[in-house]
C-alpha cells in the first residue's frame, strides 16, 4: 500500500535531525499560524501565489534562494565543524554515514536550490524590464517553471525528516549512486527532485530567451541592449543546450535503478565513466550558466556607479558570447585523471585556458570602466571590488588545476574545493548581493540599509578568506576532500581557521535578516523615486516598484544606455508622453503553476517510495491541470485608461 | 500576452531587431522552436550512449541477429507518410477547413498509431526472446533510445487527439491555430529523430 513508506524512514533514533525537524516544524506552524490570524491567506494567494507577474515571480526565486541559503549554510558550518573536531583520536560528532549525506546535500542545494533560484530570479525581475517590456514571453509557463522549481525544494527538504538523502556526493557518480550500493531511496530523492526542478528551469531558460530574442521595445537593436541581458542571453543558451543532457543522464540513473537497466553498472556491459562525461556535459556549463548573469550585474553596477558607459561594450559581448561557445569544450577537464590519454587530456587542458581570455578581457573592462570614474562607494560596488579580486584569485588557481600533471596532484583533493569555492562565492555569490541591493529599490520602492549591507559584505569577503585560503594549504598538504575525519592533527590549526571563516559568514547571513527587517521598518524613511541610483538602463525609468504594466507607454529606444541618454537630452520625462494613455492588457494570474507542483510532488515522492497508486494520481493530476488550462480562453484583465492615468498623475506629484 | 500586442511593420526602414516585440503568432512558434531543440539535445544525450554503448552486448545478442529490417522499414514508411498527412492537415487549419482537417488529422493518428503498435510488437519479440533491457548495456541503451522515440509518439497522438477536442469545441480560434502549429512541429520533429535512430541503430547494426 505504502511502498517502501514505513514508520523507520523517520530517524527517531538520529537527535541532530530530530532536533532540527522540530525547530523547522515550529518555525513552519508559527508562520502559517501568524498568516491565518493575521488572514493573509486570500492576499498571498491572489497577489503572490498565483501570480504570472515577472517581478512578483522573480522576487519569489529570489525568496527561495534565501531560505536554501540557509539550509545548505547550516549543513557547511556542520562540515566545517566536524572537521576542526575529527582530528587524530577525536571522531566528532557526525557519524560517516550522516556525514555524507550532509556533504552531499550541501552541494546539491547550493548549486541547485541556492545559486540556480538567485540567478533566474534576478534574470526574471530584470529582463523585462531591461528590454522595456511588459512580461516575459510565456508568463503562465513561468509561474509554472517557479513552482516546479519550488516543487524539487519540497522534495529535497522533505528527505531531511523522511528518509534519507544521497550519501553520494553532488553529482552521484555511479557505482556508487546504483541500486547494488545505494539501495535507499537517498539517490531516490536526489534525482526526482532534481529532475522536476531541473524541468522548471529548462522551461524557464526557454521563456527567458524568447523573451530576450523576440521581445524587446521598439528600437532595441542587438548592440543596444543593457550588459546584463547579454550575458542572461547567454546563460539562457546554456540553460536550454545543457540541461536536456542533465534529464537524459539523470533519465539513464533512474532506468538503471528502477528497471534494471546496465547503463553505468559494472556488469553486462555498463560503463560509469559514461555518467561523468554525460554529467559534466552538463555540469560545466551549468558553472557559467550561474556565473554569466554575475558577470552581468557586475557590468551594470561599474558603469551605474562609475557614472560612465562601460568600458568596451562590444568585447564584452564578444566575451560573453565567446565564454558561452568555450564552455561546452572543457569538461573533461573535471576527471583527468579518468585516464583518457595525453592528448584528450591536453586539448581540454588547453581549452580551459583559453576559456580564461575572455574573463580577463572583461576584467579589464570592469577596471577601465571604474579608471576616471567618478565612483560611489555604495554596497553594490563593494560587492564588485571584492568580487574582481576574490575571483582573479579563483581564476588563476583553475588555469593552475586546467594542467593535467597538476590536476593529477590536486584532483579531489582541498585545493579543488577552495577553487570552486572561490568562483562560486567570489563571483556568484558576491553577483547575487550585488544584483539583489542593487535592484531591491526597483522591486520594493525603499532601499535596503546602507551600514548593515557594508557589514554583511565584509563578513562574507572576510570570512571567505578565512574559511578556504586554509583550504587551499590543506589540500596541498595531501587533505582529500569529503573527509569525516583525519589522522593528521597538524591539519586541525587550518581546520579552526576555516571553521572561524564559516562562522563570519554565519555573521553575514545572520545580518541579512536583520537588514530585511529593519530596511522593512524604516521604509517610509527610505522612499525613492523610480531611480535611485542615477541608472543608465530602462529599469529605471518606470515607477519603484513598477505598475503591474511595467511601462504606460512603451519606450523608444535610440541608443545604448537607453534611459541616461534620454535623461541628458531631456526627453526622459514621463509627463511629456502622457498623452491619454490607453487601456492595458496584463496575463490574469492563474493557480495553474502551483497545482502543477502540488502533482509534481505528489508523483515525485511517490516514485522515491514506490507507491504505485499514489504516482498515477500525481501524473493524471498534472496531467488534468494542464488539460483544464488548455481550455481556458478568458486569460488577460484589461486595466481601464483612467486607472493608468491616475497612476501616472500620482507618479508625477511622487507619490508613487 | 500583452507585451506582444504590437504587430510588425511590414517594409518598414528599421532593421527586423529594432521593430519592436514580436507578434505573439511569432512568439509563441519561436518558444516553441527552442522546445523542440531541448528535445533534440536530449536525444543527442541518448545517442551518445547507444554509441559508447552499441559493442557492449555481454555476451549478449547483438543488433544484426535482432533487428528485422523490412519490418523497421515498414514502420519508417507509416512515420514518414504521418508526417505528409500532418502537413496537409495543417494547410487545411491554415484554410480553417474542418472536413479536411479531421481527416488528414484521423489519417495522421492512424499512421502514428501504427508506428507504435509495430514498435511495440518489436519490443516484445525481443523480451520474449530474451533479449530485454537488461540483458546488456547495449540493450539498456536501444530500448532507451528508441522507447523515447516510442515515448515522444505516443505523447504526440495524445495531444493530437486534444487538439481534435479543441477544434471541435474552440473553434479555428488563434489560441488553437497557435497550437496546432506545434503541433506540426513536433510532428515533424520526431521523423527528424527516427531518420537518425533508422540509420543509426538499424542500418548500423553490424
Amino acid at each position: 500500500m505504502l511502498g517502501r513508506l514505513t514508520w523507520d524512514a523517520i530517524p527517531f533514533d538520529q537527535p541532530i535531525v530530530m532536533v532540527t525537524v522540530s525547530i523547522i516544524g515550529i518555525v513552519l506552524a508559527g508562520l502559517l499560524a501568524l498568516v491565518t490570524v493575521k488572514g493573509w491567506w486570500s492576499y498571498l494567494w491572489r497577489e503572490w501565489i498565483t501570480s504570472v507577474d515577472h517581478k512578483r515571480i522573480g522576487v519569489m526565486y529570489m525568496l527561495v534562494g534565501l531560505v536554501m541559503l540557509v539550509r545548505g549554510f547550516s549543513d557547511a558550518i556542520m562540515m566545517r565543524s566536524q572537521q576542526a573536531l575529527a582530528a587524530g583520536g577525536a571522531l566528532g560528532y557526525l557519524p560517516p554515514e550522516h556525514f555524507d549525506q550532509i556533504f552531499s546535500a550541501h552541494g546539491t542545494i547550493m548549486i541547485f536550490f541556492v545559486a540556480m533560484p538567485f540567478v533566474i530570479g534576478l534574470m526574471n525581475f530584470a529582463i523585462p524590464l531591461q528590454l522595456g517590456v511588459r512580461d516575459v514571453a510565456f508568463p503562465v509557463l513561468n509561474s509554472v517553471s517557479f513552482w516546479l522549481s519550488a516543487a524539487g525544494v519540497l522534495l529535497v527538504n522533505l528527505s531531511l525528516f523522511v528518509g534519507e538523502f544521497a550519501r553520494t556526493g553532488w553529482l552521484a557518480y555511479p557505482p556508487l549512486s546504483e541500486l547494488a550500493y545505494s539501495p535507499g531511496v537517498g539517490v531516490d530523492y536526489y534525482l526526482w527532485s532534481l529532475q522536476i526542478a531541473g524541468l522548471g528551469t529548462l522551461l524557464s531558460g526557454i521563456n527567458l530567451l524568447t523573451t530576450i530574442l523576440k521581445l524587446r521595445a521598439p528600437g532595441m537593436g542587438y548592440s543596444r541592449m543593457p550588459i546584463f541581458c547579454w550575458t542572461a542571453l547567454a546563460s539562457n543558451l546554456l540553460i536550454v543546450a545543457a540541461f536536456p543532457v542533465l534529464t537524459a543522464t539523470f533519465g539513464m540513473l533512474l532506468l538503471d535503478r528502477y528497471c534494471d537497466f546496465h547503463f553505468f553498472t559494472n556488469e553486462l556491459g555498463g560503463n560509469p565513466m559514461m555518467y561523468v562525461n554525460l554529467i559534466w556535459i552538463w555540469g560545466h556549463p551549468e558553472v557559467y550558466i550561474l556565473i554569466l548573469p554575475a558577470f552581468g550585474v557586475f557590468s551594470e553596477v561599474v558603469a551605474t556607479f562609475a557614472g560612465k558607459p562601460l568600458f568596451g561594450y562590444r568585447s564584452m559581448v564578444m566575451a560573453t558570447m565567446a565564454i558561452c561557445v568555450l564552455s561546452f569544450f572543457v569538461w573533461l577537464h573535471h576527471f583527468f585523471t579518468m585516464g583518457a590519454g595525453a592528448n584528450v587530456n591536453a586539448f581540454f587542458g588547453i581549452a580551459t585556458m583559453v576559456i580564461s581570455v575572455p574573463t580577463g578581457v572583461k576584467v579589464f573592462n570592469w577596471l577601465f570602466t571604474l579608471y576616471g570614474g567618478r565612483i560611489r562607494f555604495t554596497v553594490p560596488i563593494y560587492w564588485t571590488l571584492g568580487f574582481i579580486i576574490t575571483f582573479v584569485i579563483g581564476g588563476m588557481t583553475g588555469v593552475l588545476m586546467a594542467i593535467p600533471p597538476a590536476d593529477f596532484v590536486l584532483h579531489n583533493s582541498l585545493f579543488l574545493v577552495a577553487h570552486f569555492h572561490n568562483v562560486a562565492i567570489g563571483g556568484v555569490i558576491f553577483g547575487v548581493m550585488a544584483g539583489y541591493t542593487y535592484w531591491f529599490p526597483k522591486a520594493f520602492g525603499f532601499t535596503l540599509n546602507e551600514r548593515i549591507g557594508k557589514a554583511i559584505f565584509w563578513c562574507w569577503f572576510i570570512g571567505f578568506y578565512l574559511a578556504f585560503m586554509p583550504l587551499y594549504a590543506l589540500g596541498l598538504m595531501g587533505a582529500t576532500r569529503r573527509m569525516q575525519h583525519y589522522p593528521d592533527v597538524h591539519w586541525q590549526p587550518l581546520m579552526l581557521v576555516a571553521l572561524a571563516g564559516a562562522v563570519c559568514i554565519l555573521i553575514g547571513i545572520g545580518l541579512t535578516a536583520v537588514q530585511l527587517v529593519v530596511s522593512i521598518r524604516a521604509r517610509a524613511k527610505n522612499r525613492v523615486t523610480g531611480d535611485p541610483w542615477d541608472g543608465r538602463t530602462l529599469e529605471w525609468s518606470t515607477a519603484s516598484p513598477p505598475p503591474a504594466w511595467n511601462f504606460t507607454h512603451l519606450p523608444e529606444v535610440e541608443r545604448a544606455d537607453a534611459y541616461w541618454s534620454a535623461k541628458k537630452e531631456g526627453t526622459a520625462s514621463p509627463l511629456s508622453r502622457l498623452t491619454g494613455p490607453a487601456t492595458v492588457h496584463v496575463p490574469r494570474n492563474t493557480p495553474v503553476g502551483v497545482f502543477t507542483a502540488f502533482f509534481a510532488v505528489i508523483l515525485g515522492f511517490a516514485l522515491i517510495w514506490r507507491i504505485d497508486w499514489l504516482a498515477v494520481i500525481g501524473l493524471i493530476g498534472a496531467i488534468g491541470v494542464a488539460l483544464r488550462h488548455a481550455w481556458q480562453t478568458d486569460r488577460e484583465v484589461a486595466i481601464p485608461a483612467d486607472e493608468v492615468a491616475a497612476f501616472e498623475r500620482a507618479r508625477a506629484k511622487g507619490t508613487a | 500576452m500583452s507585451a506582444t500586442g504590437e504587430s510588425l511593420e511590414i517594409g518598414s526602414a528599421l532593421p527586423l531587431s529594432q521593430q519592436g516585440p514580436a507578434p505573439t503568432r511569432v512568439v509563441a512558434g519561436f518558444g516553441f522552436w527552442l522546445f523542440l531543440l531541448s528535445d533534440i539535445i536530449l536525444f543527442a544525450a541518448l545517442f551518445a550512449a547507444y554509441a559508447v554503448l552499441s559493442d557492449a552486448s555481454a555476451g549478449g545478442p547483438i543488433g544484426a541477429e535482432l533487428f528485422d529490417k523490412r519490418h523497421v522499414f515498414l514502420e519508417t514508411l507509416c512515420l514518414l507518410t504521418s508526417s505528409v498527412t500532418c502537413g496537409f492537415g495543417s494547410l487545411a487549419v491554415l484554410r480553417t477547413d474542418k472536413r479536411a482537417m479531421y481527416l488528414w488529422m484521423f489519417a495522421t493518428f492512424v499512421l502514428g498509431a501504427i508506428f507504435l503498435a509495430m514498435e511495440a510488437s518489436e519490443f516484445a519479440d525481443m523480451v520474449s526472446a530474451g533479449a530485454g533491457p537488461s540483458r546488456s548495456a547495449f540493450l539498456s541503451a536501444f530500448f532507451a533510445l528508441v522507447g523515447t522515440h516510442g515515448l515522444h509518439v505516443s505523447v504526440g497522438l495524445v495531444w493530437l487527439l486534444i487538439m481534435l477536442l479543441q477544434v471541435a469545441t474552440l473553434g479555428f480560434r488563434p489560441m488553437v491555430a497557435r497550437r496546432f502549429f506545434c503541433f506540426g512541429l513536433f510532428w515533424h520533429a520526431l521523423d527528424i529523430v527516427w531518420i537518425g535512430v533508422f540509420t543509426i541503430v538499424y542500418l548500423g547494426a553490424h
